[in-house]
């Protein structure tokens, strides 16, 4: 195991949620910034989990089919007129 | 500023008194307007109990139904959207039951692991001078991978990836990553620590960059 002041890869890499999330702590997201500035590999694997995000961001999103509408608002019509 | 509108900030729901008592009143434009807000949302949620589109609109329209007869009785303990939202829980958990015995749907993902979301054998071992440091570090993405991902091979190797995930997983993303809640209301939702959610969350969002990796790295796309 690496000494306590330096994270492995492997070690950052269970962290990066904690870390995009915003939920490290202080001592843990400095251990982190330092070795993002020697890891060429986890810059890379850090930018890949963000771009992930931002891929699930960009899913379009459906809505309801006129028919489905239709069916609904007819039931709510029904409902409050009773 | 429509009824809805105040649902659309997260965490102003202060003035949903006024939207319940619309509702209430057989406010048509406020129940269209509320449908429209959550159904792609409520549909997609219910895709990731039950396999079958179909089945997963039954159960959004129940949902809304729910709703519709329950409106009266919200006491307003919970937001207006997580009441909703649990209704759909409620719901497509109950069909989703049912299904199982026919369609082995979360049969296919495996049940949640313990251990690392990268292979271990992607990092040099114990006894190595750097064990833990990458033994094969990820490959580059390339300049833009913003374009590819939004083409439409990209997004299906995404939904495969997503589909695959334990259940719990797969909710979590869906509604923290495309649907974009805040941790606090998937907890409220889903029953969830905030623990609980984020390891879920890291361990599906690991997948799908995975998936990603392996669709980035063939050589036979183009």
């Amino acid at each position: 195991m690496a000494s306590p002041a330096r994270l492995t890869c492997q070690e950052l890499v269970a962290l990066v949620t904690d870390y995009i999330e915003d939920q490290i702590p202080v001592r843990d997201r400095e251990r982190f910034d330092a070795h993002l500035e020697r890891c060429a590999g986890c810059v890379i694997y850090v930018t890949q989990i963000r771009t992930t995000i931002q891929a699930l961001a960009a899913f379009p999103t459906g809505t309801a089919t006129p028919l489905e509408w239709d069916d609904l608002l007819t039931a709510y019509v029904t409902w409050s007129a009773a | 500023m429509t009824l809805t509108d105040q649902l659309r900030e997260p965490g102003a729901g202060g003035d949903e008194r006024r939207l319940v008592q619309a509702l209430r009143n057989g406010d048509e434009a406020a129940f269209a307007e509320l449908i429209d807000l959550y159904h792609g949302s409520l549909l997609r949620l219910a895709r990731s109990y039950v396999s079958d589109r179909a089945v997963a609109e039954e159960v959004v329209q129940e949902t809304w139904l729910g709703v519709i007869r329950g409106i009266d009785r919200f006491e307003g303990r919970s937001s207006l959207k997580t009441w909703i939202y649990r209704i759909l829980t409620n719901t497509a958990q109950k069909r989703g039951a049912r299904e199982r015995r026919t369609v082995p749907f979360s049969a296919l993902a495996g049940p949640d692991e313990e251990g690392g979301v990268v292979d271990a054998d992607r990092f040099l071992p114990e006894g190595h001078l750097w064990a833990g440091h990458w033994a094969s570090p990820p490959a580059s993405w390339g300049e833009s991978p913003e374009e590819r991902l939004l083409a439409g091979e990209a997004r299906e190797v995404i939904e495969a990836a997503i589909a695959e995930l334990p259940e719990t997983q797969r909710q979590v993303i869906t509604l923290r990553d495309v649907d974009g809640w805040p941790a606090e209301e998937v907890c409220n939702v889903l029953d969830l620590s905030e623990v609980n959610q984020r390891v879920l969350l890291h361990r599906a969002r690991a997948k799908v960059r995975n998936a990603l990796e392996t669709y980035f790295a063939d050589p036979d796309d183009g």
